[in-house]
């Protein structure tokens, strides 16, 4: 695109995007932690991971039947909903977190639609969320919640998967905001003993048709292996090696988890 | 409604003919699967629909249901349960299907689908564990893998199915997350296939799921809605005046309502009532779909809980929630106390072991009976009952049979 059109879109990128772009620009590579909402110190190790040099957290909503999610995540997730965390309270949580970057959400579509999609919108913005993430709401489907978020001021984050055909992948990640969640791979959420030779591929394919940030997310398991994937990819999501580290050790070792990610990301 | 309007083939003016191009069947069902999976739900589509207008693809199907499946399968007129409940009684036997139950004609479609597609490998869930023996059993004919997911609450209370799946040659999984029953079996399933999709086809159970799953399946199943239809013309002169079939998920429904939705019979699906998702339900997104879904007050899934496996699923079918919302359909629940004694009732009225899930169907007619008094009842026995006899056994008590 052009300057001139450049600069218009500027002007409507959402709080997410905003930053994440403007970290790009100074160099940085993006880091974005994911931690369960309602799991047992969750919010000590959000501000844990934003001080340690998170770009952007991902706040897991539970949800009972969470199909895109492996077992360290579906762990979490079960405990959390065990513990009594619903929407609501998750949001009241997260509401009361200050960390100085952007917040998303990351749940699934039903309990979006059981809500409605204006006031499922709405509940999030006003608990200072500014981003969503639906993984089981592919982009065919996605056109009204695309719309009512949009309404809303929301940023709706699209996922890209290595399957995603050529000829929807520009469409999706047109019409994603905040940025493009590329799948590292064809699995579900989960650390992996290698960084799947899909990651930089599909990042690559993102990055041919859309300026967007585009972040891997989906199988980082180790800080070379963010490394490896940020050769082609803007940034990483890394989930379920926050979540295991939570859950075994507490949320200050999210933080020196994070931290080792960002240095790594950082000095390489 | 879209359906009647859509498409331009012979069962497009159907009540019950091909969902909308994105998979609707009026406001349910869609494509509500992972970004991963959309393209295989496509390539799936679209296999299905070339080789279903391939007369070779269709003449194998039938041809493998005929000699190794043993279709058609009979019609039974109940004489005793007739005389006893003042109804006519027939039932279409799918129980004496191989492998027990009507699950066999769906397997055949998706495991000679999947060959075609060049898929080796099927992983399918499983509830009460017909459609893991019956996926297992397609394996093993057309020499595919196979793992089938199997909630751990089910694979206690069907030992003999896991067993019957291992000796097939399939992988049996168990499913510890969640409700440890059917729908995580799904999730499972699912998981699964968002990791193997290149070379794995996911054998669905039901007519559930993504598009084009719902619909193909009860295509598949269409066969024993034909069947029955012709062989109540035969001993009856028409259509019967009710059909009563068990509904979970919704296949044997789907399939013995296929064959008559287009009439005047009266549709009823019958529902436990620890699972009533049409009964209780309200519309929500899992599994792949909209539909009927039982659920809390913020959207978290309920724990379907049923006295039989095979139902304990907390969703139904899009097109179960079609023909409820447009009133074609009607899908009441009955408890499992009304179960136990109907399959007791059976058993001893016509030396017929019905399979628990098809014991609901009989426990509405019984509960009905005063009301259709003089009527043609057609009951889909879609499975016998030989996999429930253990679990009946610790229910009833050797004491209880004592009379």
């Amino acid at each position: 695109m052009n300057g001139a059109e450049a600069s218009t879109q500027r002007d409507s990128f959402g709080a997410l995007e905003t930053h994440l772009r403007a970290r790009r620009e100074s160099g940085a590579k993006l880091l974005v932690p994911y931690v369960t909402g309602g799991y047992q110190g969750w919010q000590r190790a959000v501000e844990a991971a934003a001080a340690a040099g998170a770009d952007a957290i991902e706040i897991g909503v539970p949800f009972s039947d969470p199909v895109m999610d492996g077992p360290v995540i579906q762990q979490a997730s079960t405990a959390a909903l065990a513990e009594g965390a619903t929407p609501a309270s998750v949001l009241e949580e997260a509401r009361e977190l200050d960390t100085g970057v952007p917040h998303a959400v990351m749940t699934y579509y039903n309990l979006c639609h059981h809500q409605g999609h204006e006031r499922f919108a709405s509940a999030l913005l006003e608990a200072g969320v500014c981003a969503a993430i639906l993984p089981d709401l592919p982009y065919v489907e996605a056109g009204p919640w695309l719309e009512a978020a949009a309404e809303a001021g929301l940023e709706a984050i699209l996922l890209a998967a290595p399957t995603t055909p050529e000829h929807r992948l520009a469409d999706l990640c047109g019409a994603s905001r905040g940025f493009v969640y590329a799948v590292g791979l064809l699995g579900v959420t989960g650390e992996r003993t290698a960084l799947a030779r899909t990651a930089t591929e599909i990042a690559a394919r993102c990055l041919a048709v859309t300026d967007r940030p585009v972040l891997t997310g989906v199988g980082i398991g180790s800080p070379s292996q963010a490394i490896e994937a940020c050769e082609v990819s803007d940034g990483v999501i890394i989930g379920s090696a926050v979540v295991r580290t939570l859950m075994s050790d507490g949320p200050e070792a999210v933080g020196e988890l994070v931290a080792s990610y960002r240095t790594a990301l950082d000095h390489g | 409604m879209a359906a009647e309007t859509d498409g331009t083939t012979t069962h497009s003016r159907s009540v019950m003919g091909e969902p909308t191009t994105d998979g609707r069947f009026g406001e349910f069902g869609g494509r509500f699967v992972p970004e991963t999976l959309v393209a295989a739900c496509e390539e799936l589509e679209a296999a299905f629909r070339e080789a279903w207008a391939d007369p070779a693809f269709v003449d194998e199907f039938e041809t493998t249901l005929r000699d190794y499946g043993g279709r058609p399968s009979p019609l039974t007129e109940c004489h005793n349960l007739s005389r006893q409940l003042g109804v006519r009684l027939l039932v279409k036997r799918e129980d004496l299907n191989h492998t027990g139950s009507h699950k066999i004609n769906n397997v055949i479609g998706q495991a000679l689908l999947a060959q075609r597609m060049g898929k080796t490998r099927l992983v399918a869930e499983t509830g009460a564990g017909q459609h893991g023996v019956a996926t297992a059993t397609a394996a093993a004919l057309l020499g595919m893998q196979c793992k089938v997911y199997m909630g751990a609450v089910d694979v206690d209370r069907q030992s003999l199915n896991v067993f019957r799946m291992r000796l097939l040659g399939s992988e049996v999984e168990s499913v510890q997350s969640g409700s440890r029953t059917l729908k995580d079996a799904v999730n499972e399933a699912l998981r699964d296939w968002v990791a193997t999709v290149e070379n794995t086809h996911y054998c669905l159970g039901s007519v559930m799921g993504p598009h084009p799953y719902p619909w193909m399946v009860r295509t598949f199943h269409h066969i024993l809605g034909d069947e029955a239809a012709a062989q109540c013309k035969d001993l009856t002169g028409g259509d019967p005046d009710v059909v009563v079939a068990c509904v979970g998920g919704g296949s044997n429904a789907a399939g013995i309502f296929s064959g008559f939705a287009d009439g005047d019979a009266r549709l009823v699906g019958v529902e436990p009532a620890g699972g009533a998702a049409v009964g209780r339900g309200v519309p929500g997104v899992v599994h792949g779909m909209t539909s009927y879904l039982m659920q809390d007050e913020v959207g978290q899934v309920m724990e379907a809980e049923s006295i039989s496996a095979g139902l304990d699923y907390p969703g139904v079918g899009p097109e179960h929630a079609y023909l409820a919302a447009i009133g074609r359909a009607e899908y009441p629940s009955v408890t499992d106390d009304e179960v136990v004694e109907a399959f007791t009732l059976m058993s001893r009225a016509e030396g017929i072991i019905p399979a628990l899930e098809c014991a609901h169907a009989l426990a509405w007619i019984v509960r009905a009976a005063p009301e259709i008094q003089g009527q043609t009842v057609l009951m889909n026995l879609s499975g016998r009952g030989d996999k429930d006899v253990d679990q009946m056994m610790d229910v009833l008590g050797m004491g209880g049979l004592v009379s």
